[in-house]
């Protein structure tokens, strides 16, 4: 049809598993070669589903991690209960196949193209996927957005991708907050993300900030309430719930 | 169970709709809420997947699979824009 945009159909496409990283003892970064992946825009996600040999079916989002341009990658959480996420992070191996459709979402996303903008991203737990694509994807491109993440994490070493997180720069100000646990002599936040800390964190409303909140459901309530209450309009909010943490 | 939110289905509504949904604006039928489809609150564990309106809780859609088919309940919503690109 002359005049209207081309509609990309979403298919599921066989992704071989590429390198596996263990970002912590239940954290796991898996690269995927998919066939025919049209490039992803840093904050999307993609849908992942196993067939049981019965002929069960179960199908998962997941953030992607990685930017753009490098291979694609995502960063799973094994669930206790999972049904998906210990198959992925424990029995998955190199060279499997598994079946994979995306690039997925048009909302939570980072505009890069809108740099008067400055950034505040706040991640609860494995929240903090996307947020990494959003990071490298700004380093490569050489955008100077002033950008900022608070993120919250039980303990240091749940912190994942902490030495990557830790080695920005730029223009990128990266903040913890730990809520069980802090290591002897821990200089950065403790508890839970709150107004006083939000305030801290928080860009200056004049500066017209944006702000990403991704996390358990819990979490993202909580943090886009407070944010809201500081007076960031509700359209500069954008939020991404996974459920239950 | 939390609610989920739009973005979770973005894959289904992509398949339902053909195209990106999640930052389509959706008006609630029942008290005329505004907002992009990330922001509904999202149910998995229904029987199908219920979205429901943030502000009044009224079911804005329904999505059920049977088989290969999906049967789609919009009644809720009075208009679904997708997203200007």
């Amino acid at each position: 049809m002359a005049g209207t945009a081309v509609r990309e159909r979403l298919t599921w496409r066989v992704a071989t598993v590429g390198a596996m990283i263990d970002e912590t003892a239940t954290v796991r970064t898996i690269e995927l070669d998919i066939p025919d992946w049209m490039s992803h825009r840093a904050g999307q996600h993609l849908d992942i589903r196993l067939t049981a040999e019965d002929g069960y079916v179960a199908e998962r989002s997941y953030s992607i991690a990685s930017t753009p341009d490098e291979p694609v990658a995502i960063t799973v959480e094994r669930l206790v209960d999972g049904e998906v996420s210990p198959y992925l992070t424990e029995d998955l191996r190199a060279g499997d196949e598994i079946e994979v459709r995306g690039p997925i979402g048009g909302y939570f996303v980072w505009p890069w193209q809108d740099p008067a903008s400055p950034l505040l991203l706040v991640a609860g737990g494995s929240g903090v996927v996307p947020f990494r694509s959003i990071l490298r994807h700004r380093s490569d491109i050489g955008n100077t957005t002033p950008t900022r993440l608070l993120y919250s994490a039980r303990s240091l070493p749940d912190v994942i991708y902490r030495a990557e997180l830790d080695a920005t720069s730029d223009g990128v100000q990266v903040s913890y907050t730990l809520t069980r646990q802090q290591p002897p002599g821990w200089t950065g936040h403790s508890g839970r993300v709150n107004d006083a800390l939000l305030h801290e964190v928080a860009w200056p409303l004049e500066q017209r900030p944006l702000a990403y909140i991704c996390g358990p459901t819990a979490f993202v309530e909580s943090v886009a309430a407070a944010l809201v209450g500081l007076g960031y309009p509700g359209d500069r909010v954008k939020t991404e719930r996974f459920g239950g943490a | 169970m939390d609610a989920l939110d739009g973005n979770a289905i973005g894959g289904l509504l992509h398949e339902v709709f053909g195209t990106e949904m999640t930052a389509a604006i959706g008006t609630c039928a029942n008290c005329g809420r505004v907002a992009p489809v990330a922001e509904t609150l999202v149910y998995l564990q229904a029987p199908g997947t219920v979205m429901r309106c943030r502000r009044c809780f009224a079911v804005l859609m329904v999505v059920v699979r049977h088989a290969d088919m999906k049967c789609i309940d919009l009644l809720g919503m009075a208009a679904l824009e997708p997203a200007t690109p």
